[in-house]
């Protein structure tokens, strides 16, 4: 079996919003919506103050509580543990939203670019309409993980089939891979270091795992 | 973002934040099809002695059908709305849509016929889409004031009471008898103890298992004014009915549409005002810079 999970080390991450920019230009997402932001956490009180920065988006759950409330099955988990969205299927009634504890979905019911009315040439090639009063999300750029059941090349390692934040992140602070494979890039730096998962107390099996000290 | 106790403020959407995302048309659902279930149910409860329900039976579809209407002014893609029925296995919101045609189905069929069996299995049918509503809030996991186990019995115990309060307006026109209509006001006395106390417990698990403060707020913001107009005053009325006073189907009317009032005001505040999600919280700070791990972070949290 494959599951694909994405490791993210809080150690590393910089708060540089790189993986955020990226996933703008790779998804042409609308102005206001982020598949993937990075939260600015500071915490304590001068002198004894810490900044952290936590990257979010889509968990793709084991359990996925956007999938179980969704009444058109617009949401699924695909086998390799993806959660996709049908966009021709998807009726925009939000209950998936309510459901996510990520808030990792939104809807947006006009067509907007980034610079007004006409689209940019990032959105120009990837604006897509079916996404227009529907449910979206972070998709782990499914299009490139798709690609490698194609092409052989292995998702986590090469870069054409790995998701743009991944590859974009200039710390090397985000790993992709199967975790069911234990020579994945990720299923090592699990093994090798002490993890968390977000809000796992919900029973949902997030399938990003926050790195944030040694094993 | 720092603050004096130390703890993060909760900007740039770490903590929780109020939902935008479902408005007053789908509050408009859960507030009237609520309600319209509940009525149905006790119509039909009402039918086993004889009342003719006929109005209740037209006035139970009417709120529930503008319920849906509401919700379907909402969705993003109206045209695919019959798309709703696809999922039946785990979706309440599809368990919800299934309830409607039978709703309707044996509604038109009791008001067409006026066999009991239709009038019986409108009621059942009725509650069943109360019940699916309350499960629907239940499910959504991203916001905690939903969530929480007892808000799905305060949900439908409130639609059940303004159903009852609703055929309590009503009796002084369709129950002629004077038993009848303290039956009713002491019916509606009852369940509006019952949602008292299912809506204490539920704030009261709230603040014990720890929530949004913006939805902590919320609901605190209307607790006493709940109780105090929503429920006593209602209550205090039906009282006035019972014990026969000479305005005793006015005190009835006035009770039941002061308690209807209220449970809308309990669901509107619900579904808008206290729908705030879950946020952000890591249970460790990552060790950097001093080489040591910083403690768990989860702003906007308040209870517990």
């Amino acid at each position: 079996m494959t599951r694909y999970v994405m490791a993210i080390d809080l150690r590393r991450c910089v708060g540089c919003q790189t993986c955020t920019a990226a996933c703008k230009n790779a998804n042409a997402t609308p102005p206001g919506v982020q598949w993937r932001r990075v939260l600015d956490l500071e915490t304590g009180e001068f002198p004894d103050v810490r900044r952290s920065f936590v990257p979010v988006a889509c968990m793709h759950c084991d359990e996925p509580p956007c999938e179980e409330v969704c009444p058109t099955k617009a949401t699924t988990k695909r086998p390799d543990g993806l959660v996709a969205i049908d966009y021709d299927t998807c009726i925009g009634c939000a209950n998936c939203v309510m459901a996510c504890p990520y808030e990792a979905r939104s809807i947006v019911h006009e067509v907007k670019f980034a610079y007004g009315d006409k689209p940019i040439k990032s959105e120009e090639v990837r604006f897509d309409p079916a996404r227009i009063s529907v449910s979206m999300k972070c998709t782990f750029c499914i299009d490139r993980i798709d690609l490698a059941a194609k092409t052989g090349q292995v998702p986590g390692r090469d870069p054409d089939v790995t998701p743009a934040c991944v590859n974009s992140c200039i710390s090397g602070a985000m790993a992709f891979g199967d975790i069911d494979d234990p020579n994945s890039k990720v299923s090592r730096l699990l093994a090798e270091n002490k993890t968390f998962r977000m809000h796992e107390e919900l029973g949902t099996g997030p399938g990003v795992y926050y790195i944030w000290d040694k094993a | 973002m720092s603050t004096k106790s130390g703890k993060p403020r909760p900007g740039d959407r770490v903590g929780p934040r109020q939902q935008h995302n479902w408005d007053w048309r789908a509050a408009s659902n859960f507030i009237a099809g609520g309600t319209g279930g509940g009525l149905l149910a006790f119509a039909a409860f009402a039918s086993l002695w004889g009342t003719d329900v006929r109005a209740l039976l037209v006035a139970g579809m009417a709120l529930i059908g503008i319920g849906l209407t509401c919700v379907w002014f909402e969705i993003g893609k109206p045209w695919r709305a019959l798309n709703v029925y696809r999922h039946l296995a785990t979706s309440w919101m599809t368990r919800e849509a299934a309830v409607a045609p039978f709703v309707f189905g044996s509604g038109v069929l009791a008001l067409a016929t006026g066999q009991s069996l239709f009038v019986l299995l409108t009621g059942i049918f009725g509650a069943c889409f109360v019940y699916a509503q309350a499960r629907i809030l239940a499910a959504d996991k991203g916001i905690p004031a939903w969530r929480h186990p007892r808000c799905m019995p305060v949900v439908a115990a409130t639609g059940f009471a303004e159903g009852a309060s609703l055929l309590a307006v009503a009796a002084p026109f369709v129950i002629p008898q004077v038993a009848g209509q303290i039956a009713v006001a002491a019916g509606v006395l009852a369940l509006l103890l019952v949602r008292v106390l299912l809506w204490r417990n539920y704030l009261r698990g709230l603040r014990g298992d720890g929530a949004p403060e913006g939805s902590l707020r919320a609901l605190s913001a209307i607790d006493g004014q709940f109780l105090k107009y929503g429920n006593l005053l209602p209550a205090i009325l039906l009282l006035v009915g019972v014990l026969g006073a000479p305005l005793a189907s006015p005190a009835l009317i006035l009770a039941g549409l002061v308690a209807v009032a209220g449970g809308w005001w309990f669901k509107y505040t619900l579904v808008r005002r206290a729908a705030y999600t879950q946020g952000f919280a890591i249970p460790h700070l990552p060790v950097r810079g001093r080489g040591t791990a910083g403690p768990a972070v989860k702003p906007g949290w308040g209870g517990a």
